[in-house]
């Protein structure tokens, strides 16, 4: 192995791990002096398309408290046919079906290259997914015609066998009966009263069948289990046609909105329903509620806001001050859905498409807490939303969906270690175990975590605590282990586990500092140092965050910079840490923790996506990709380049004037000109390619300089030239950036100066 | 038990063993029937091998024991009046002395026995010189004067009689207080029969005298035939010579002067008495004194029950009742005979008999006024004109006073003080029919627009511009006639007026010279100053289990669109306005999205019952040409859906908030039409519980299961009341559903309820269309508002109907059709005058079918009186009828059976009593003297006590018992005249040429030929009676049968042949339909069959089951009560 560097290459492509610190420092103290955390981001189903196929079950540790399973790091005595746990060290002996091992004849899982592998279990029962479409009929004509054909669309989309069922919602929450001939039926709820689970059931005629069913002999009971997936939630091959039927007869609510008022819309009451239904009929199974919404909740329980129109709907600055009137109530009311949801193992989707905001602050827990998409957009009838919701249903090569259900990630720890919690899009289920810590770093208390919902790219920050006392050195060559537990259903419907087993070595810090340095991956820090400041900033005032997350920035520089004491200039940084403090001075600009110029929606949003994109997709949200393309020079605003930002949110063609006016000229069409063709082009061709790949599919613009557009990559870039310095700084074409904040050139002086104060 | 599912099923053929609500049997079996045989059980009193009256056990007796109360194979009567067959029936006496019993037709029969029947006379004792006074009068030629009717009292003859029957005479008398006693403990009448088993003898002695009395007054032509008093009998009561009024030295003229034409009297005091002596058996006891005469009431009592010639001890008394209630009296009321037969001795021995044919006739009465008024003109230019009987067929001219046929009043004269009133007791109110169907010949009332400021108003009263308003200064102002306010005539209305002081416009305006007419509302007028949008028809369809199996939503759903045809629409409009909307319905609720772009029809299904809410907006509410194909989709597809359907619970308060949300979403009023099966017992708002337990009913406690179990209903109705929204329901029973509670929402909030027991599309499918096209059909007025002004002086205090009420004057009603009467209780707070007179005006404000606002008025000048006999002149016996018995009805839930009969009795002597004492010349209190216009009174008030409605017992169903009284306390006074005393067709001597009703009989046994046929019926149901000896001519001409026991009685229909006689019985049986507001079911009765019992019990005259008294045996504790009340 060369390098750290391509030692977490390795790690990331064959795990999906990337650590903070991979050589961890082996005492609490030690650690906790390292400033960034211990921690790791991990993608449970990373894309492995080259994993054997395995179909038996893993073999569990026998002691009670650990059944860590057995992994390429354990001893094994082959004679004895015996191994070890390397976590608890109990000596286990192999099942019956493993006597034919030796060291020539290994299973799989002691490959070492198998640190991940994949079971899948056979005994399990297969089920076909579960999608249950919520629609808001509130909405114009046009969104509502292209929303409907989407979802027309969708359903050849789905696996035949797939269940699909419909709840549409405006003033009154409808849930239709498929597959109805002669007379379409639906069950309509009033939108203003929040009913519970029971109710609901009954309501709908289905709460009651458990009780019918423990009465019914055995035949009948097999009937009437099928009795509610009859009526609401249909195989997509039967019900298809007139599924389609139906969502084209579908009309707008027809309830009169006054003038200066809002729709009545019952979002909360048609999402809970849409929990109830599922909950009784199809508990642990993989399923989809797909939320669309056209605008905010008006009514009921969830609402967001009245339907008074000359009332807007809360900002950030309403929220600071306290002035919202049912965001307390809603939160509590779309948080205990998300637990139930949760609970039962159900993922809630919520596409949102208004101009305004449509409450995601307020909703933002049923997707985070299930594992669910969250997609805003402008309009129903855009490419954005079009394309986005068709990719929910991409395939991966082996032509599989790429979505899982009811994941459940388990982090079994050595000795040494202890799980302090995981940010990610994931509930706890509080589990306890000999690894879990007592401090706690986002959701804590568990060693177990539950994905309702989970994609290849679903990553996860996991956070440990070193507990080994300064007192109890470890062992020369002693390492860590941790490992990675994750059953899920399978798009398929098969029951898998994937297991990932790592090992870390453990360094004294006290003698062996560099090498802790050395092994620090500050792209993973900066990541999971980001998620830990989005998870604050959820509950806390954003001033403090930020200031904790520049505290933690001086501390770091502080703790592994080179300087003298008070002398700014002697500051140097070495490789593995030099990016970090960039990584910071975005973070802190970044939209995950200003809110100024951003809706709450977008805040929620933003953060949504920060908290379950892998390293890489991370990364660019915190500090964008600008890419430059001209017939020469540095990537800035000038006027004869063309640029292209990622955000990842945003995807950005900015053409400089000079460019912009030779396009409007038409050299581009010209034979002569072709160079510029191409340079127009090369930018385009590049964005069509992340734009194929993304998900949500990034807003994608196009925009002339001092264009109106142009602002989103304004505020984006660093501001080395603005109108406080552009005098200064002088004239080399340049165009200066209108804000305040202050470029990364005086945020890094600033900083270099309080590093090495002594005073701080 | 008043819609029995099978033709043959008032059920008394069914085995015991019957379930109540067991499934319905083809054959069917009531309710009625099984109460009967409980009761029976109660008492233990095996019914089996006893025949009634000793007469041989029926041979068919398919009933086993039950049967004993119909009569026996030779028709022998249970009232003893009537037989004229009887060979037997003096089993205990001469035989000749049972032919006395029958009156003039024995008489005619059998004229030899002369001596007999002289007996009989004599004891009337209708001396020639005293009758012919009394025959003086025409009354009813001329409307202006009274007639008396009397029936004294005759002593002494009894004591030949006596002698016959050995028994001493005391113990007849003594009889008597028992059964009367009857009406008074709330004992079944047969009470009475508690004695006779005691002493035997004694009955059948009594029984003779009964036989012997007809009443005179009736009797003209056959006192000729005695040859007694030839002159005198000869006038029948209308002929006589007017002039011999003044002759009877009874007849005083009349104090108020020669308006007042003479009472009629029978007999005067003392020529009664007389005669008796004379004509009485030569061993006959002393003549008795008037006074004593009393007695003779009781005796008839004794005698009716045990009928003519039923010597044989056996107490099993006919005519239904439960021989075991007889045993069970108790000794109580032995001892009590006992004691009065102590005592009455001495008094003693006025022992007669009234002839049933003497007694005021109710046919008479209407073919007298048939002939008075038939087919005339009536005109309404008098002030408190009394207008012709409901019964007959006359044209209204309206010239100032409202048609009779809108309101009518109990009194046309009022007495102008509230002494007078009150000492009468005669009820003062009115029974309004706002929107009564006019004769195709007749005009409605005309629409008037007075332009934006609205109809023309007194500034204090607020009465409305009226031909009574008094203009003055010019025409410049007016003064109202009610409140004598004088108010400005605005600019507009302004007119000069002639030289009568009228104004020129008099004719031109109808507000200026009608009675009745219509005013155009402003938005003053209306909800939230809007003027309303059209109103809607709601359909809800109950579709559980039994409804579906029962053929009711098939049929419902085939045929409802035909029915919406027939939407009402005024007379220039093309289209109903009305829009109709469907809900079906379980535990859950499904509405139905129509909208006609649709192409199927979308259930929307609520099942948040406790919070019902309007699921949808467009698209539930249409006009039937707008989404017709939806529609009729819908309406095939609602079979379909719930083919199949196992749910058996229902919820009913749910419904009915679905429909008023529905309305409340449309804004607008309407009707919801329930179409319901069962007691709503599923977990919802309304949720009722089964607390049936008929055999409360006739009890004191039958309060607990006749009021609201709960006031849920009543509540919501309130709300649709609010809402404008009426609630019709069809029920269609096969067990209890509580009726008394779910129909007050009908009640309530001026809807109706119709009930089909037993329900099958096959035998009741016809009725029940018939039923809902009518209820469709028919003229109606929404989100109405009346308001009763009157002339100072009086005031309404009180309303009944359906209807409410959330202050003291403004009657709401959510609807309110055709069919539909309220009445009104109006009291003194001060005097009248008796030159002004006194003013009533009816103001309704309500929404018409296309959604206009628009006010009726209806005016209505009475006169006021300072003496009795005016009143008594002017009073309108069948509106009276109609009062007391919403009255009576009102109190069924507060007092006991007992105490409301008593009142009943009570007013019903104090009004007679009264009379007697103000305006009839001194007589002898052994006279029972009835006013002319109130003759029929103690009849009406006897059936009125006797009727189901008010006194239905353990053999009707509570449900039938709360259906009946909420139909009567919305029945308009046709309806009630003829359910209280029901029309009685002959069908076996038909005029085959004529086209209009043969005339009608006495609604008794007595009157029933074995050889005859007749059809009954009273409004809301019908039957046919078929005698086995009836010609079999008749019988193959109409059932295509041999014989009568042929006759498949269970068919419900009438064969449709062609030939004139079934012709012409099948145009009667429609006429008289066409005549009624429900669809009468028709039920064959053959005689003896085991549905024979309850066909009799419609016989007002006769007994009734649970101990009514019959007429003659009423009409002689009346004659007591007022005797008594005199002393």
């Amino acid at each position: 192995m060369a390098t750290y560097q391509e030692f977490i290459q390795q790690a990331e492509e064959r795990d999906g791990v990337r650590f903070s610190w991979n050589v961890w420092p082996s005492s609490r103290l030690e650690a906790t002096r390292m400033v960034v955390p211990l921690g790791c981001l991990f993608t449970p189903l990373k894309e492995r398309p080259d994993l054997p196929p395995i179909q038996y079950d893993p073999v569990l540790c026998g002691r009670p408290t650990c059944r860590a399973i057995l992994n390429p790091l354990c001893q094994v005595d082959y004679r004895a046919k015996l191994w070890a746990c390397n976590f608890c060290f109990q000596r286990n002996p192999f099942p019956p079906q493993y006597r034919a091992i030796s060291e020539q004849h290994q299973p799989a899982e002691l490959i070492p290259q198998f640190s991940t592998i994949e079971y899948t279990l056979t005994r399990a029962t297969s089920t076909p997914p579960i999608y249950l479409i919520v629609l808001d009929t509130c909405m114009d004509e046009e969104d509502l015609q292209a929303l409907k054909e989407s979802l027309q669309m969708s359903l050849s989309l789905l696996p035949p066998n797939a269940l699909v069922g419909l709840i549409t919602f405006g003033r009154m929450v409808q849930v239709h009966e498929l597959g109805c001939e002669g007379c379409s039926k639906s069950y309509v709820f009033r939108g203003t009263k929040d009913l519970t689970a029971k109710q609901i059931q009954e309501m709908l005629g289905i709460g009651r069948m458990a009780g019918q069913q423990q009465r019914a002999p055995q035949q009948q009971q097999q009937q009437q289990q099928q009795q509610p997936m009859n009526r609401f939630l249909q195989p997509v091959h039967k019900c298809d046609m007139s599924l389609t039927d139906l969502l084209g007869e579908l009309q707008r609510d027809p309830w009169p909105v006054g003038a200066g008022k809002r729709p009545l819309r019952s979002t909360g009451v048609a999402l809970s329903i849409a929990v109830g239904l599922l909950e009784c009929t199809y508990p642990n199974t993989g399923a989809r509620i797909m939320l669309f919404v056209g605008g905010p909740g008006t009514q009921g329980p969830g609402m967001v806001i009245g339907d008074e129109l000359k009332i807007p709907i809360r900002s950030h600055h309403d929220i600071e001050k306290d002035n919202v009137k049912f965001m307390r109530k809603a939160i509590k009311h779309y948080e205990g859905l998300s637990k139930r949801a949760a609970e039962t193992g159900h993922v809630i989707d919520l596409f949102s498409c208004a101009l305004d905001q449509t409450g995601l602050h307020e909703m933002k827990s049923v997707t985070n807490n299930t594992g669910g998409h969250l997609v805003m957009g402008d309009s129903f009838n855009t490419a954005l939303f079009k394309q986005t919701f068709q990719r929910v249903f991409s395939k991966d090569v082996k032509t599989e969906f790429k979505m899982a259900f009811g994941a459940l990630l388990e982090v079994k720890t050595s000795r040494e270690l202890k799980v302090s919690g995981a940010i990610g899009p994931c509930v706890s289920t509080n589990m306890k175990s000999a690894s879990v810590s007592d401090t706690e770093i986002g959701m804590g208390g568990s060693c177990q975590w539950k994905f309702c919902g989970l994609y290849p790219n679903t990553t996860v920050g996991l956070f440990f605590e070193v507990v080994n006392q300064h007192s109890a050195p470890i062992p020369q060559g002693g390492r860590g282990c941790v490992q990675f537990i994750t059953q899920y259903q399978h798009s398929s419907g098969q029951r898998r586990v994937r297991v990932t087993t790592l090992a870390r070595n453990w360094a004294d810090a006290a003698t062996n500092i560099q090498h802790i340095a050395a092994g620090f991956d500050q792209e993973a820090a900066a990541v999971l140092m980001a998620r830990i400041a989005v998870h604050r900033a959820e509950n806390e005032e954003g001033s403090d965050v930020l200031r904790w997350l520049d505290r933690m920035l001086i501390r770091l520089c502080q703790k592994f910079g080179d300087y003298h004491k008070d002398d700014p200039n002697s500051f140097r940084f070495s490789d593995t840490f030099s990016l970090y403090p960039q990584f910071m001075f975005h973070l802190r600009r970044s939209q995950f923790l200003q809110v100024f110029n951003n809706s709450p929606d977008e805040t929620c949003y933003y953060r949504h996506m920060l908290m379950r994109e892998d390293l890489t997709q991370s990364l660019i949200m915190v500090q964008p990709i600008l890419y430059a393309y001209s017939f020469n020079g540095p990537p800035e605003v000038r006027t004869d380049r063309i640029l292209l930002m990622d955000t990842f949110f945003q995807l950005l063609i900015f053409r400089g004037d000079t460019i912009a006016t030779w396009r409007k000229a038409g050299y581009h069409n010209q034979a002569e000109h072709e160079n510029f063709r191409q340079l127009l082009n090369a930018p385009s061709d590049d964005a069509q390619e992340i734009l194929q790949t993304r998900f949500p599919m990034p807003r994608y613009i196009e925009c002339d300089q001092e264009g109106s557009q142009a602002r989103f990559l304004l505020s984006r870039v660093n501001p080395s030239q603005t109108h406080n310095n552009m005098y200064a700084w002088g004239t080399d074409g340049g165009a200066p950036v209108l804000t305040d904040d202050v470029s990364l050139q005086v945020f890094m002086d600033h900083l270099k100066k309080l590093a090495v104060s002594s005073s701080s | 038990m008043y819609n029995p599912q099978a033709g043959q099923s008032m059920g008394y053929g069914q085995p015991p063993g019957g379930q109540n609500y067991g499934p319905p049997p083809v054959s069917g079996h009531s309710m009625g029937y099984q109460q009967q045989q409980q009761s029976m059980n109660q008492y233990g009193t095996p019914f089996s091998g006893k025949p009634a009256m000793g007469q041989p056990p029926p041979s068919k007796a398919p009933m086993g024991g039950y049967n004993a109360g119909p009569p026996p194979p030779t028709g022998q009567p249970m009232h003893g009046q009537q037989n004229q067959n009887g060979p037997y029936t003096n089993s205990g006496g001469p035989s000749s002395q049972g032919q006395q019993y029958y009156g003039q037709q024995q008489q005619q029969r059998v004229p030899t026995s002369i001596p007999n029947q002289r007996l009989p006379q004599a004891q009337y004792g209708v001396p020639p010189a005293s009758s012919q006074p009394s025959r003086g009068p025409a009354p009813s030629q001329l409307p202006t004067q009274m007639s008396e009717l009397s029936i004294s009292g005759q002593p002494p003859l009894p004591t030949g009689q006596q002698q016959m029957r050995g028994p001493p005479p005391p113990s007849n008398t003594s009889q008597a207080p028992n059964a009367y006693a009857g009406y008074s403990t709330n004992q079944p009448y047969s009470q009475g029969a508690v004695p006779s088993s005691n002493a035997p003898g004694h009955w059948a002695a009594t029984s003779q005298h009964q036989s012997m009395g007809p009443p005179p007054t009736n009797m003209g032509p056959q006192p000729t035939s005695m040859g007694q008093a030839p002159a005198s009998m000869a006038p029948p009561s209308m002929a006589g010579p007017p002039s011999s009024m003044s002759g009877p030295p009874s007849m005083g003229p009349p104090p108020s002067g020669g308006a007042y034409m003479g009472t009629q009297q029978v007999g005067p005091p003392s020529g009664h008495m007389g005669q008796p002596g004379m004509s009485g058996p030569p061993s006959s006891g002393p003549p008795m004194a008037g006074g004593v005469t009393p007695g003779y009431g009781y005796q008839q009592t004794g005698a009716g029950m045990v009928g003519p010639g039923s010597t044989p001890p056996s107490p099993g008394m006919g005519g239904g009742m439960p021989a075991g209630a007889a045993m069970s009296m108790g000794s109580a009321g032995m001892a009590a005979s006992h004691a009065g037969m102590m005592q009455q001795p001495q008094t003693q021995a006025p022992q007669r008999r009234l002839d049933p044919d003497q007694m005021p006739s109710p046919i008479q009465v209407i073919e007298d006024d048939r002939r008075t008024h038939g087919n005339q003109p009536f005109t309404t230019n008098q002030r408190g004109q009394v207008p012709p009987l409901v019964t007959t067929d006359f044209r209204v001219v309206d010239q100032g006073n409202c048609s009779p046929r809108f309101v009518r009043a109990t009194v046309y004269n009022i007495p102008c003080t509230q002494d007078m009133l009150k000492q009468s007791q005669v009820p003062l109110g009115l029974v309004i029919t706002p929107f009564a169907e006019v004769k195709p010949n007749e005009s409605s009332p005309p629409v008037v627009d007075n332009g934006a400021n609205g109809p023309i108003r007194c500034n204090r009263c607020k009465a409305y511009m009226c031909p009574y308003m008094q203009f003055i200064d010019g025409g410049r102002r007016f003064q109202c006639n009610f409140c004598n306010c004088i108010t400005e005539v605005p600019p507009e209305f302004f007119q000069h007026l002639d030289h009568m002081g009228r104004r020129l416009d008099y004719y031109d305006r109808p507000e200026l010279s009608l009675g009745s007419y219509e005013f155009v509302a402003t938005t003053d007028y209306c909800k939230n100053n809007k003027l309303p949008n059209p109103p809607a028809f709601i359909f809800m369809i109950d579709v559980t289990y039994n409804s579906v199996k029962n053929g009711m939503v098939p049929l419902l759903c085939h045929q409802l669109h035909n029915l919406l045809e027939r939407l009402p629409k005024e007379t220039d409009q093309e289209e109903s306005s009305i829009r109709v909307g469907f809900v079906t319905y379980d535990k859950t609720l499904h509405f139905y999205n129509l909208n006609g772009a649709l192409a199927q029809p979308q259930m929307l299904v609520v099942s948040d019952i406790n919070d019902v809410f309007m699921p949808l907006l467009d698209g539930f509410l249409v006009k039937l040409s707008e989404a017709k194909l939806v529609i009729d989709s819908l309406l095939e597809q609602i079979p379909v859906m719930f083919r199949d359907t196992r749910e058996t619970e229902t919820m009913l308060g749910p419904v009915i908030e679905a429909g008023l949300a529905a309305l409340k979403a449309a804004d607008c009023a309407g009707k919801i039409f329930i179409f319901h099966s069962s007691l709503p017992i599923a977990e919802a708002p309304g949720r009722l519980k089964n607390r049936d337990d008929r055999k409360l009913l006739g009890s004191d406690k039958e309060k607990l299961v006749l009021q609201p179990q709960t006031t849920y209903y009543s509540k919501v109705a309130q709300n649709c009341v609010a809402a404008g929204c009426s609630v019709d329901m069809f029920l269609f029973p096969n067990a209890y559903l509580d009726l008394a509670t779910i129909g007050q929402v009908c009640t309530i909030t001026g809807g109706q309820c119709f009930k089909y027991n037993y329900f099958t599309a096959a035998s009741d499918g016809e009725r029940f269309l018939f039923d809902l096209t009518r209820d469709i059909e028919r003229p109606i007025a929404f989100d109405a508002i009346m308001r009763v002004r009157t002339s100072t002086g009086i005031r309404p205090t009180s309303f009944h109907g359906n209807l409410y009420m959330s202050n003291t004057t403004d009657v709401e009603l959510a609807s309110i059709d055709c069919d539909k009467a309220i009445d009104v209780e109006i009291k003194h707070d001060d005097k009248l005058q008796e030159e002004s007179g006194a003013f009533i005006q009816i103001a309704l404000l309500y929404t018409t079918i296309r959604g206009q606002r628009r006010l009726r008025i209806h005016n209505l000048s009475l006169n006021c009186c300072n003496q009795m006999a005016d009143m008594f002149r002017s009073c309108e016996m069948d509106s009276i009828l109609n009062l007391i018995a919403k009255q009576s009805l009102d109190q069924v839930i507060h007092a006991t059976p007992k105490a409301i009969r008593e009142v009943i009795i009570n007013q019903c002597a104090t009004i007679l009593t009264c009379y007697r004492k103000n305006c009839a010349s001194p007589s002898s209190p052994g006279q029972l003297i009835l006013p002319e216009c109130m003759k029929l009174l103690p009849l009406y008030s006897n059936s009125l006590i006797k009727s189901d409605a008010l006194s239905g017992g353990s053999d009707i169903t509570t449900d039938d018992r709360s259906w009946l009284m909420q139909s009567v306390n919305a029945m308009d006074v046709a309806s009630s005249h003829v359910y209280f005393y029901p029309r009685l067709l002959p069908l076996h001597n038909l005029d085959l040429e004529a086209t209009n009703l043969p005339v009608s009989t006495r609604c008794t046994v007595d009157k029933l030929q074995e050889d005859g046929v007749y059809l009954l019926e009273n409004g809301i149901s019908m039957y046919i009676w078929i005698g086995l000896h009836v010609n079999p001519d008749w019988v193959q001409n109409v059932f295509s049968v041999q014989s009568p026991a042929q006759i498949d009685i269970d068919s419900g229909k009438l064969l449709q042949l062609d030939n004139p006689t079934s012709i012409r019985v099948r145009g009667i049986v429609e006429q008289v339909r066409k005549e009624r507001q429900r669809y009468m079911k028709l039920t064959f009765v053959r005689q003896r069959d085991t549905l024979e019992p309850w066909f009799k019990h419609f016989l007002c005259e006769d007994k009734g089951f649970n101990g009514g008294a019959s007429y003659v045996d009423y009409l002689c504790h009346m004659h007591k009560e007022i005797r008594n009340m005199l002393n």
